[in-house]
């Protein structure tokens, strides 16, 4: 066999190339040009231009999260690296595979604190699941196969790839993805022998079970949801999601009790506190979700599934922890039951359910809507309706804050790799990015990008970006005037003083949207809403619709920092009557 | 949970020797805010860039096993023994002391380095450098009789350890 050999920079083309990958999110500058050099003479990698770094990130996260696809980036030394750490980071706590490439400068200058010259292996250290700096272009086929290897397997996440300018010059060797072989890196995919058995003899025995179910479910790809869907009809159990699980079982599904957690619903965390067996399925225990620790499901045996051995036993104690691939894992448990015959206690199950559904009847998401001002909650009820209407394939993607658990209260959730939110690291600025990734990937669908407009105006750049690429983007501005989570908090917390919360001077987002040559569009009143969500979704290019709702409107349900499950505010009524603890003060 | 003892132990890692898997290990030790007690690396396979890293740790059991399934979960790493869970093992520590003096400090430094089994490696007129093996317990009880003996300096790896029999 001939060897192939090329410039360092040619080199991550074609090894791209050979892993398939036809989209690279980035923004050029002195470090990358050889590499921008060869996309220029190439026709098979299409470039995203994002209009900052961390744009670009979250662009790729929203495509690798609506694709199941790796998310690749391309960015300068120095400050292109230092702006991409805030979406490497949220791909690392919301476990996204994302490859990126840093520029950096020549390997005789490393050290010397050159123009743009940034440590940065060692800053993305602790925020990838692994990095690299190639020192020598033979190198650089082996290590980008390799970090696809490892961004993918086991639980997915952030892998940058630090290639010095000198190395992008040079000439290597070129290997095949077949020949990576990892010495050191294995996971578990496949769970031990006897404890499915084990499992399976808890499940069948449970009287009042819980199926708990995360994003490591929508990582297992979208088999794994099939199975789950599976599985809990096939127990007749009941099942609770997580933020990021959303979508992992059909939120239509008579068997789901929604979302669970800090802003979850009722009947999700009255059945986790009061269940007798919790089956934990690629979730991580996460303090959003258990509330108080030492009051999380006192009465619960925990069977807790997850491909990362580091998720078991971390915040909670586990009974039988089960290591390997949701999917894996689900099959066999969904195999083992039809096999050994088992049956569910249909007398405790039925009892269970009555008192499930009792639970429903506090209908925890009920609401007020008046007639001058448009509560964000019917906003929401209302696009979910005239998306339904839409025959597209519809993706939603948020920013952070109220706008965005009002998103996962009252959206509809059928299917996985429908919804992009920022979970783990809770970033603002992430759904507009990540929306035009969404878009990238799906030119056809009807992405929509609940935002607020103090997450929206902190990536607004990439309005810009929308614009270059068509893409049709709409992004639904449930507009309060305030950080709305800080001002619920700090009603909460601290008596009311609402210390930089209210953002003065706003942009009018008509104007905004135009000027970047946009459709904006705005709506006051209830009975304007109907038009303005119809007309957003009519609009053929990027949109964004201004939806002024209530200002001072709170988002319930919510278990206040340092309560457990069964102490939920309902509604303003709760909140008049409770009193945070001081040891939840300091939470977040 | 936490009411749980907290415990030391002793973590033996082995990982590929390449540049910056010394500061992933210490890095999720800081980060996630673990206790570092003492830290040993060397090469032990120049062959195949083998390198071992010798931790000691204190933790709730909880904690370290979190510990352990974080740093097996580290690319780079190739296995995580517990040295203290997994049965009887051998701890070693080495220092190297220097005693400056003359006359009977001298020879009572000299005297007591016999005792403890510790080699002079270096000696002048008016020092000694005593090189000393053995487990912390024991340099540590070196160190402070050579101290009112004229002891100036000590360098000081930290523990060693592997486990016994087969």
């Amino acid at each position: 066999m001939t060897e192939e050999r090329m410039s360092g920079a040619a080199l991550i083309i074609r090894a791209l190339q050979d892993q398939g990958v036809d989209t690279i999110f980035g923004y050029p500058g002195g470090a990358v040009l050889p590499i921008y050099d060869e996309i220029f003479k190439q026709n098979q990698l299409r470039h995203i231009l994002a209009r900052q770094e961390g744009g670009a990130v979250h662009a790729a996260e929203g495509y690798a999260r609506s694709t199941g696809k790796v998310g690749v980036v391309l960015v300068t030394s120095g400050p292109g690296a230092t702006n991409a750490v805030t979406g490497l980071t949220d791909a690392l706590m919301d476990s996204i595979p994302i490859i990126c490439f840093t520029g950096q400068v020549p390997t005789h200058l490393i050290g010397n604190d050159a123009f743009q010259e940034a440590d940065t292996t060692g800053i993305t250290r602790p925020c990838t699941k692994h990095n690299y700096l190639i020192k020598s272009p033979d190198d650089v086929a082996r290590v980008v196969h390799e970090a696809f290897m490892v961004a993918t397997s086991g639980r997915p996440g952030p892998v940058v790839i630090d290639v010095p300018k000198d190395v992008q010059f040079a000439e290597g060797v070129y290997q095949p993805p077949s020949t990576v072989r990892h010495r050191s890196y294995n996971p578990q995919t496949e769970p031990s022998s006897g404890k499915i058995d084990e499992a399976l003899d808890m499940l069948a025995a449970a009287k009042k079970p819980v199926f708990y179910v995360g994003g490591g479910v929508i990582n297992a790809g979208p088999e794994a949801s099939e199975t789950l869907v599976k599985l809990v009809h096939t127990t007749g159990y009941p099942c609770t999601q997580t933020l990021m699980g959303l979508g992992a079982f059909p939120g239509s599904d008579p068997l789901s009790v929604g979302m669970l957690g800090m802003h979850g619903m009722y009947e999700a965390n009255l059945a986790m506190h009061q269940s007798d067996l919790i089956v934990c399925v690629g979730a991580r225990f996460d303090d959003r979700v258990t509330g108080r620790i030492d009051a999380f499901a006192p009465n619960a045996k925990k069977i807790h599934i997850d491909i990362d051995p580091s998720s078991i036993n971390k915040n909670v104690h586990v009974d039988l922890p089960i290591i390997g691939d949701c999917g894996v894992v689900l099959t066999q448990l969904l195999d083992g039951w039809n096999a050994k015959g088992l049956k569910a206690d249909g007398a405790a199950i039925s009892a269970w359910w009555e008192q499930i559904n009792g639970w429903r009847e506090r209908k925890c998401l009920s609401y007020v809507q008046g007639k001058d001002i448009i509560k964000p909650q019917y906003a929401l009820e209302r696009l979910q309706a005239h998306m339904d209407k839409d025959p597209r394939e519809g993706y939603i993607t948020t920013e952070v804050g109220q706008h965005q658990m009002w998103a996962a209260q009252y959206l509809k959730f059928e299917k996985p790799n429908h919804w992009m939110t920022s979970g783990g690291l809770g970033t603002m600025g992430y759904g507009l990015p990540a929306a035009i990734g969404v878009q990238i990937a799906h030119p056809d669908a009807l992405v929509v990008d609940v935002s607020g407009e103090a997450s929206f105006l902190m990536n607004m750049q990439e309005m810009s970006s929308a614009a270059q690429y068509k893409t049709p983007i709409k992004v639904f501005i449930l507009n309060n005037e305030w950080m709305g989570m800080v001002r619920q908090w700090q009603e909460l917390l601290h008596g009311g003083r609402y210390a930089e919360s209210y953002t003065e001077s706003l942009p009018d987002f008509v104007k905004l949207a135009e000027c970047f040559g946009w459709t904006g569009l705005r709506a006051t009143t209830p009975d304007e809403l109907d038009d303005v969500i119809a007309k957003m979704i009519a609009t053929d290019g990027p949109v964004i619709a201004d939806i002024c709702i209530a200002k001072d409107e709170n988002c319930f349900p919510m278990i206040p920092s340092g309560a457990a499950h069964c102490d939920m505010l309902l509604g303003p009524n709760d909140q008049a009557n409770s009193s945070v603890s001081s040891g939840g003060m300091t939470l977040v | 949970m936490q009411d749980q003892p907290i415990e030391p132990h002793t973590l033996s890692l082995l990982v590929e020797n390449e540049p910056g898997v010394l500061a992933r290990v210490i890095g999720l030790f800081s980060g996630r805010g673990y206790n570092i007690e003492s830290l040993t690396v060397a090469e032990i396979n120049p062959e195949e860039h083998i390198s071992r890293i010798t931790v000691v740790t204190s933790g709730t059991p909880m904690i370290i096993e979190q510990i352990k399934a974080q740093l097996d979960r580290l690319v780079p790493v190739h296995s995580v023994n517990d040295l203290t869970a997994e049965g009887p093992f051998v701890a070693r520590e080495l220092a190297m002391v220097k005693v400056v003096g003359k006359g009977e400090p001298r020879v009572e430094a000299l005297r007591i380095a016999d005792v403890f089994r510790a080699r002079p490696v270096d000696s002048t007129s008016e020092s000694f450098v005593f090189e000393i093996t053995g487990s912390g317990e024991k340099v540590d009880a070196f160190i402070d009789l050579m101290r009112p003996l004229g002891m100036t300096d000590v360098a000081r790896t930290g523990s060693l350890a592997i486990a016994r029999g087969r």
